[in-house]
């Protein structure tokens, strides 16, 4: 028996992608390209699963339409932090898993035509956490926004501050912030959108300070995790406690946006606020400007 | 209770030898003070030892000693006067921070301090130390009036947290706390910031931005406390000794990564032992820097707040 159930097992692995899988959120069968094809979301619950940041840029910029900056950026290993792992061994496997080199992208695109300084942060490396990298791209960009006085726009997928930078990663959260004020003295418009999961030290700096700020659907968006709150007061949590339409019931989110109609409403908003336009050339002229920074194609044309 | 930990039983066992040897009756038959003398020459020592080969978790152990002196402790030793302000005008009154105007010498401070309880009393009063969104919008509060009023800001941060709770997260603790972060960074006054006990991730940062941040000599100031790095990473409680040192969170290491400007002194022995004279050094420590910072023009004080944290971080650009 054991002989024949060792052959007969199949490993998750083993099942070619494309093929179907089970539903996190309703148990329903549903194929990998129809899971694709609706953003990442399950067709049949809207179950929003995590969205790379590569792929949720997409569904804001056309072709050719995003120019990366600072895309050369790497993290080190300021503590030689060691868990269970090597934090640089850490940061090698988030980098294959992600295939990006850190848990944030930034750019500078054309969305329906108004230019935006755009970051989208990607959950699968290392959960979205903050280091110096993100803390330093993230600045980075609302700097550069200042100057080019454009609308701002992050989309936050974190966990927080990431412990393996210690203290450093910690005051990634001032550093942004500090921008951010600088930023908003500017009179320029910052929309935060939250996405799954945004808790910890993201949303307790540039995530929390939009002007309007944004949810996805049924995204857990907290300080505190519920299983360290639930540790704490010992008690069950209340109904859809932390997700995002108990958020909006609590006056802590504007209002709340599905994965389909993020472009056409924050198109919206920009046209709404009055926010510059421009052509895609002299996007690309002002990346090209920004010394030091990888313009082009990027992996959008890619 | 004085002490009490593991690493401090020479020092006990010496101080107990010497009260015991004091207690003898005068006209007991052998002459004992030469005995003290050596008694009290190795208790020194033991010490000096001890105190200044401390491990990051025995620090921790120190930062977090029920008879440290708290906030309230150090503005009573420190200050002339201190009126209290309360609330947020928002909801509520958060015992967890205490803040209001003090004199110190010729100065009047808006002071802004975690306060934690003494007894559990008065910590189910005061939270611990752990803060809830009140608690941060009224240092907001109370940090634009200091701004109004040009005061500078003086911070006590002692907390293991911001308070992890239904109702903390119901009225946005987090945007509290990031809300803090963007005033205190364009506050047009200066700010002190110094850490007497536990500097606890966020819920510490909320009030802990500021153009001057030092530490006394056995605190800690983390990302995230030891036995929440343990568990998460190590999935061990019992390994926070280990996650202490590698999270680099004890005074020297700080100011080496260049997280704070300077670390205050404290009695030997720690400051719970000395509250008189742990004052003085914090009293001191602050004096000197509103000093400092009181001959720098504003618009220079603000790019250089700026520029501090603008340089924190740590990566690899090709």
């Amino acid at each position: 028996m054991r002989f024949f159930s060792k052959h007969i097992k199949v490993r998750k692995r083993d099942i070619p992608a494309g093929l179907w899988t089970k539903c996190k959120s309703c148990s329903a069968m549903v194929t990998q390209s129809a899971l694709e094809s609706n953003i990442m979301s399950c067709p049949e619950c809207n179950y929003l699963y995590p969205l790379p940041a590569w792929k949720r840029l997409r569904t804001l910029f056309g072709e050719g339409e995003f120019f990366e900056i600072d895309s050369r950026m790497h993290p080190n290993d300021p503590l030689k932090f060691v868990d269970s792992m090597p934090y640089p061994l850490r940061q090698q496997s988030a980098e294959k898993r992600a295939g990006i080199p850190e848990a944030v992208v930034t750019g500078i695109g054309s969305l329906g035509g108004f230019a935006v300084a755009c970051a989208a942060m990607d959950f699968t490396y290392m959960g979205g956490s903050m280091g110096s990298v993100v803390g330093e791209k993230i600045t980075r960009l609302i700097e550069l926004a200042i100057e080019k006085r454009i609308p701002l726009i992050i989309i936050s997928a974190s966990g927080g501050a990431r412990m393996q930078e210690g203290a450093l990663s910690l005051m990634q959260l001032v550093k942004t912030s500090a921008a951010l004020a600088r930023f908003n003295r500017k009179r320029l418009l910052y929309i935060s959108v939250l996405t799954n999961p945004t808790t910890g030290g993201t949303t307790a700096s540039f995530a929390s300070l939009g002007d309007i700020t944004i949810a996805e659907p049924g995204a857990l968006i907290c300080f505190a995790g519920p299983r360290v709150i639930k540790q704490t007061i010992q008690q069950d949590l209340p109904e859809g406690f932390q997700k995002s339409e108990f958020l909006l019931a609590h006056g802590m989110v504007d209002l709340i946006v599905g994965r389909k109609e993020l472009k056409a409403k924050l198109i919206e908003i920009l046209t709404l606020l009055e926010t510059p336009k421009f052509t895609n050339e002299t996007i690309r002229g002002v990346v090209a400007q920004n010394g030091g920074v990888n313009f082009g194609p990027g992996p959008l044309e890619a | 209770m004085n002490g009490g930990f593991d690493f401090e039983k020479p020092i006990l066992e010496l101080e107990a030898k010497i009260e015991g040897l004091k207690k003898l009756p005068e006209s007991h038959a052998v002459d004992v003070s030469d005995e003290i003398k050596s008694l009290e020459v190795k208790l020194d020592l033991a010490r000096k030892e001890i105190y200044s080969n401390l491990t990051p978790w025995q620090c921790v152990q120190i930062a977090r000693h029920p008879q440290r002196p708290y906030t309230l402790d150090y503005i009573r030793l420190v200050m002339d006067s201190f009126v209290e302000l309360a609330g947020d005008r928002l909801f509520a009154n958060d015992p967890a921070i205490v803040a209001g105007l003090a004199r110190m010498g010729a100065r009047t401070l808006m002071v802004i301090g975690h306060q934690k309880g003494r007894d559990t009393r008065e910590n189910l009063h005061r939270n611990f130390g752990s803060a809830h969104p009140e608690g941060y919008r009224k240092a907001h509060r109370l940090m634009k009036m200091a701004e109004k009023f040009r005061l500078p800001v003086v911070s006590f941060i002692d907390t293991p947290g911001a308070y992890p709770g239904v109702g903390a997260e119901e009225r946005g603790q987090a945007e509290a706390i990031a809300y803090n972060l963007r005033t205190m960074a364009e506050l047009e006054t200066p700010i002190i910031v110094i850490i007497i006990g536990e500097g606890g991730s966020g819920g510490a940062l909320g009030i802990a931005v500021g153009d001057e941040v030092m530490m006394l000599a056995h605190s800690y100031y983390s990302v995230i406390s030891p036995e929440g790095c343990a568990a998460i990473l190590w999935k061990d409680h019992s390994k926070a000794p280990e996650a202490a040192s590698t999270l680099r969170i004890a005074p020297k290491e700080l100011l080496a990564l260049g997280i704070i400007d300077r670390i205050v002194p404290e009695p030997l022995g720690g400051a719970h032992r000395n509250y008189e004279r742990a004052a003085r050094e914090v009293k001191k420590a602050l004096a000197d820097s509103l000093d400092r910072l009181a001959d720098i023009p504003m618009k220079e004080l603000m790019e250089k707040r700026y520029t501090k944290y603008r340089r924190i971080g740590s990566f690899e650009e090709e």
